[in-house]
């Protein structure tokens, strides 16, 4: 699962590779992994397999709510 | 100087600002530069997976200016807003965040069961947490001894641009709470809604909507960044005692066809 949505991997993947094939910028988001939140070192060394649950985050506009 | 001071860092201006609900990115930016500030609260969201074209936000924000404060707006129980401040931690290399558990959609008003949890695991985890909070000065002891850094007590209900419903809360909170600073977050609907914050003795103000949904956000902000410095002044000058009857201001000697 990747942002609530269902995502088909074609290969195994590791995070910076997902990143990298979905076209985001690393150092503006932030990867939560199976409820984890990564460090960015641990982009390169995660590896996404099928039935993972994967959060990409970034900031966006708002003050509350 | 007489600066704002949250653990430990010191800002220039006691308006923190926040990034939603402006026309346009630019439109946020210039009034961003009219206010002052250099505190900003941002959301922290998904990704758009299927839309990568939308521009970051953060092209429009002079980070080396304003301070990013990530919040948890949105969140509902105390684990989603500690998830929600852990990607926010990861995705701006602070570990700051304005904290919101929410309580009721209507209202908008905190949890603060939720927050007060919330609060305590990030603490431990080495937050510093700016809990958005009812005006009740018993959680605001409770934040504090949670480890807060600061109390953010509201004015009125997010986004209501009511003013300070109940200046007396306020008022019995900044008269309490001294080893924390006082940050009014939400309700301020315009300038002098702002002062009276500040005049009431809070150290800061928080807020979005007031600028952002104003016919000209920039002029807006400009005139909370007035409203802000001239309420702080105010409150640290010492206000003359109120009296029912009036005091003459010239001298009552020398007047003439007397």
């Amino acid at each position: 699962m990747l942002n609530g949505d269902r995502f088909d991997l074609a290969a195994s993947l590791t995070v910076s590779e997902l990143l990298a094939q979905l076209d985001i910028d690393p150092r503006r988001v932030a990867v939560e992994h199976n409820l984890t939140v990564l460090k960015k070192p641990a982009y390169d060394t995660t590896r996404l397999i099928e039935g993972d649950a994967v959060e990409i985050v970034n900031f966006v506009g708002g003050g509350a709510r | 100087m007489d600066r704002l001071v949250i653990a430990g860092r010191t800002f220039s201006s006691r308006l923190i600002i926040g990034t939603g609900k402006y026309p346009s990115h630019q439109v946020m930016q210039q009034a961003h530069e009219a206010s002052g500030a250099d505190m900003a609260t941002v959301a922290v969201r998904r990704v758009n997976i299927s839309d990568r074209t939308k521009e970051s936000l953060l092209d429009y924000i002079d980070t080396a200016k304003i301070f990013l404060l990530p919040n948890t707006a949105g969140c509902y129980s105390a684990d989603e807003a500690v998830r929600t401040a852990r990607l926010g931690r990861e995705a701006g290399l602070s570990n700051w965040v304005k904290l919101e558990v929410i309580g009721d959609e209507a209202t908008l008003f905190p949890d603060n069961e939720g927050l007060l949890e919330a609060t305590r695991i990030l603490v431990k985890e080495g937050f510093v947490v700016l809990p958005y909070t009812s005006d009740d000065l018993v959680v605001c002891r409770k934040l504090v001894d949670a480890g807060a850094a600061a109390v953010m007590p509201l004015g009125a209900p997010i986004g209501s641009g009511l003013g300070i419903q109940n200046p007396n809360n306020i008022r019995i909170i900044r008269e309490f709470i001294t080893s924390v600073p006082v940050i009014v977050d939400a309700g301020v609907g315009t300038a002098s809604d702002a002062a009276l914050a500040m005049e009431l003795g809070a150290d800061g103000v928080l807020m979005n909507t007031a600028i952002a949904g104003a016919g000209n956000p920039a002029a807006m902000a400009e005139a909370m960044n007035y409203a802000v410095r001239a309420g702080r002044l105010a409150y640290t000058s010492g206000r003359i005692t109120r009296k029912a009857y009036a005091t003459a201001s010239s001298p009552a000697d020398g007047l003439i066809g007397r």
